[in-house]
């Protein structure tokens, strides 16, 4: 509760709608105390007097009465009925919702069927309809309002009590033989107290201006009585000789209800967890860049060479440093495999290169990363826009939610060309449908017009390496295409790629947590861990001696085919939070072999044989063989 | 696709139903004699009860409805005692009337507040989200009534660029232009509310795009920002835009109440309000329920747009 004051507070619109509409209800609430001219005592010699008068700080009405007086007076009531409104219409829509949530069935049946059909009206149609019966009046206008909001508060409800009708604690209070009185009180009304309140704070607003609306048509307040609605139609025929006796009323109204509206925006984000999380802010088209220190110069190793790359995320003042200096190389025609479990960092490597990490809170603070002698993650926009799908090209795992829902397949592969180069309509289709039977989809000219929800998951990662393939691109950057697939379908694409790479000489970096994966596609295979390479060789030798003791313990996790009775190890403790990584190697923690040297100081990845590792005590290659 | 739409319709017809019994509901709740009403307080006892055998009002709730229905059910909406004319012969006149203003009105705030919400999306935290965020703000606090009115006080009597009120010229020709510039400020007053809920909405449906997996595909794939932005992102938003279309034009469409009494505009809104307070019943009741079972068919529509652009929907 405190936080949400705390998170209200820092929010500035939020609070300085606070003040002012704490001011408006102060002088309402103290109206009656002030020195005030009577706001209903007519006097036709004074009529229109401007603003700023003697004796009348906002001038006079049409009748000659105190404008000030009758402003204040008319703020006290639509406040008051505005308020009231909206307490009636979420108390009663949230016994109804209530009780159809808690009973369901039948009961819930009819209920909502009813809600469905008020809500069919148009909102403010409903509202004269029942001022028609009820006759015109505050008190009827009062009634029409609340009415007409009822079924939203009722949906609302009945949503959130449905969830809770059903949990543990509901369940526990029926087996102790509380009546259903009683768990509607003491266990449902206390959980869906603060969504009453919520909604209260989105729609009093709303109530207020509607009763002002209704009053403005005549159908509320009666004279003389006057809220501010009425003010302001009574005032309307004076609105081309006399503004000013319309622009009082009308002003007050637009700031209580702005007023409402911020603090009502305000208690919504407070509550609002995705916006806490900035899971609610937009990427930008490009990663963020922000480098310290000097750009590392190209050594012309590989097509593409990346070079102490530094990926951190910054969300409030905590920085998570996803990727910690990553050196890497691969050539044309060569397979590199990225191995790593969740969140050491392999994807985040493979979407800095094109600038594709989320941005905020991605920023990649150092590094490079050379194609072709141009370096990557310094290139202006439109170089890097030019560049994506051309010369570095990506395969995203979990293609459903990868492609496009909304378009066909054969759209989205014309559109991958089209970033480029120019083609006509016929011309791209025939190049989407030659793409589709590249890679081995049947009747690639029916499936070409179908929509991703028609194929299957196989399918649809067929797709995604054809958009890949759309512009020839020379690198190809695979982050774990094959996760979501089931073994024969992944044997399958992993023999498309294989033979794309050799067809036409691809550079791959396939980016997996499956050994498997790598044997059979990599020539080389770097193992990543809390964002750094720990250990890097051609895959032959990596996988038949592990020096590196994370590496040896990923492979002991894997189930071998025929490989009796050895015991699966799981790798005890889980990877650090890459935001307080300790000083040292980042694997000690869950290291057997790990020596007090091995949590200090920075451990550079160093040649050891035709590899490179990044261990003080490497698994000795000797017992290794012995074994 | 047809028997998608057929399928709707037929769904409409106990909505349509439903609206009926609340009508006619509230309605009975009217406390008091409507035939003194119409006869006045110096009525006969004899006369009264004449009117009342005449209106059916002799006859239980039940039959009432079912007669009040069956009358609908042939174009018979009815008696104004007011005007007396037939119910249906000026509802449908007036709703030509709020069917221009509240038609323009819609288009407007479609347009408008989906531009704005994905102007304010794509520079999110700029200064021109920053900006609109605020003249939303304004546009949703500020009741269209006082807007319409201080529209009326600048641009028409300061400026004098627009007519005061109403809906043609009383003298000169009834052509397009006339209609145009007597339209232009109720249309904008009326919008401006629903452009702001658009727009909020809009905005945050983008947001919410804006971080899928597909549009981190689209810019793999090299396409234009303008592209990811306008063809990826505002098309998988529309999906949830639609429907608060389809809620907006409620509001447009009753929202038409105030600027019809504001604008002196000829609509079916001010018809109403006048005809509450003269409590003239029938007239009331036949227009609350064409202009709800026009919502409705328009609701019907919205589904459809929707399906045409979802092919996830079974259709």
């Amino acid at each position: 509760m405190r936080a949400f004051f705390i998170l209200l507070a820092r929010n500035r619109l939020a609070l300085a709608g606070g003040v002012v509409l704490a001011l408006v209800v102060t002088l309402a609430l103290v109206t009656p105390l002030l020195p005030l001219a009577n706001p209903d005592v007519t006097d036709t010699s004074n009529r229109f007097r401007p603003i700023f008068s003697e004796g009348a700080l906002l001038g006079t009405d049409h009748l000659g009465r105190d404008l000030l007086s009758r402003l204040l007076w008319g703020t006290r009531l639509s406040l008051a009925v505005g308020f009231a409104a909206a307490i009636f219409a979420a108390s009663i829509g949230a016994a109804i919702g209530i009780i159809a949530g808690f009973y369901g069935g039948r009961t819930d049946n009819v209920i909502m069927r009813g809600v469905d059909m008020l809500m069919a009206f148009p909102y403010i149609l409903l509202a004269l309809a029942i001022v028609a019966a009820l006759g015109p009046g505050l008190f009827n206008a009062l009634i029409a309002v609340s009415a007409v909001n009822v079924p939203f508060f009722a949906r609302n409800i009945r949503g959130i009590t449905v969830g809770i009708a059903h949990k543990e604690f509901v369940d526990a209070a029926r087996l102790a033989g509380l009546s259903n009185t009683r768990i509607i009180l003491s266990e449902i009304l206390p959980n869906v107290v603060p969504v009453i309140v919520i909604a209260m704070s989105t729609t009093i607003g709303w109530m207020i201006l509607e009763t002002a609306g209704l009053s403005f048509l005549g159908l509320g307040s009666q004279p003389p009585q006057a809220d501010l609605g009425s003010m302001l139609g009574e005032a309307r025929s004076a609105l081309i000789t006399n503004p000013h006796t319309s622009v009082v009323p009308g002003v007050m109204i637009l700031v209580i209800v702005m007023s409402i509206n911020l603090l009502g925006d305000g208690v919504r984000d407070a509550l609002d967890p995705r916006l806490k999380s900035g899971a609610l802010t937009r990427p930008m088209a490009a990663t963020l860049v922000d480098r310290q220190g000097p750009v590392p110069e190209p050594t012309g190793k590989g097509l593409l060479e990346v070079q102490g790359l530094k990926t951190e995320f910054h969300v409030k003042d905590r920085i998570y440093r996803a990727v910690g200096g990553v050196d890497l190389h691969v050539e044309k025609g060569e397979c590199l495999g990225i191995i790593g479990e969740s969140g050491s960092g392999k994807s985040v490597t493979a979407l800095s290169l094109m600038g594709l990490v989320a941005s905020p809170p991605g920023v990649i603070t150092a590094g490079a990363a050379h194609y072709d002698g141009e370096d990557l993650i310094g290139a202006p926009y439109p170089r890097l826009r030019d560049m994506r799908g051309r010369n570095v090209a990506y395969i995203f795992q979990d293609p459903l939610a990868t492609l496009h829902p909304l378009y066909r397949v054969g759209d989205q592969l014309i559109e991958a060309i089209r970033a480029h180069r120019p083609i006509s309509r016929a011309e791209g289709r025939a190049k989407a449908v030659e793409l589709l039977e590249a890679v081995r989809i049947p009747n690639p000219e029916q499936r070409v017009s179908d929509y991703p929800h028609e194929m299957s998951g196989g399918m649809r990662q067929r797709i995604g390496i054809a958009m890949a393939l759309a512009n020839d691109p020379d690198i190809i950057i695979a982050d774990e295409p094959t996760t979501a697939l089931d073994v024969t379908v992944q044997a399958q694409v992993l023999t498309i790629l294989d033979d794309l790479r050799r067809s036409r000489g691809l550079a791959i970096v396939f980016i997996t947590h499956d050994f498997g994966v790598v044997a059979q596609l990599c020539d080389r295979v770097a193992v990543m861990y809390a964002g750094r390479i720990v250990e890097e060789g051609t895959t032959a030798e990596i996988l038949d001696f592990p020096r590196h003791p994370y590496t040896a313990r990923l492979m002991a996790c894997v189930p071998e085919l025929g490989g009796g009775k050895r015991r699966l190890e799981a790798i005890p403790g889980l990877p650090p939070v890459v935001d307080r990584l300790p000083p040292g190697c980042a694997f000690a923690e869950r290291c057997l072999k790990a020596r007090p040297d091995c949590r200090k100081g920075e451990i550079p990845l160093e040649p050891l044989g035709r590899r490179r590792i990044r261990c003080l005590y490497p698994e000795d290659e000797s017992r290794e063989v012995a074994q | 696709m047809t028997g998608y739409i057929l399928k709707r319709l037929l769904s409409a017809i106990p909505v349509l139903l439903g609206i009926t019994v609340i009508v006619f509901l509230i309605m009975a709740l009217i406390p008091g004699d409507p035939a003194t009403a119409i006869l006045g307080s110096y009525a006969t006892p004899e006369n009264v009860e004449k009117l009342n055998r005449d209106l059916g009002l002799d006859k239980t709730l039940v039959q009432q409805y079912f007669i009040w229905l069956g009358n609908m059910a042939q174009g018979d909406f009815g008696t104004s005692f007011a005007l007396n004319r037939p119910v249906l012969d000026e509802v449908l006149e007036r709703f030509n009337a709020t069917l221009v203003l509240a038609g323009t009105a819609f288009v407007l705030c479609s347009l408008l507040g989906i531009l704005a919400g994905v102007i304010s999306a794509a520079n999110q935290y700029g200064w021109a989200d920053r900006a609109i965020t605020f003249v939303v703000l304004l546009g949703i606090s500020i009741p269209s009534f006082f807007l319409g009115m201080m529209m009326i006080l600048f641009f028409a009597v300061n400026l004098r660029l627009f007519p005061v009120s109403g809906m043609w010229p009383i003298y000169g020709a009834r052509d397009l232009s006339a209609l145009i510039s007597h339209l232009t400020m109720p249309a904008l007053a009326l919008a401006v509310v629903a452009t702001g809920v658009i727009a909020r909405l809009s905005r945050s449906a983008m947001l919410e795009v804006l971080r899928q997996d597909f549009i981190r595909t689209a810019r793999a794939k090299g396409v234009h920002e303008r592209g990811v932005i306008w063809r990826h992102a505002l098309k998988a938003a529309m999906v949830s835009i639609i429907p608060v279309l389809g809620i907006q034009a409620g509001f447009v469409l009753s929202g038409a109440v105030y600027i019809e009494i504001v604008f002196q505009w000829p609509g079916v809104g001010r018809m109403l309000v006048d005809a509450i307070l003269k409590r003239d019943i029938l007239l009331v009741q036949g227009g609350v329920v064409f202009v709800a079972a026009c919502y409705v068919l328009f609701n019907i529509m919205v589904d459809v747009a929707q399906s045409l652009l979802d092919p996830r929907i079974k259709t």
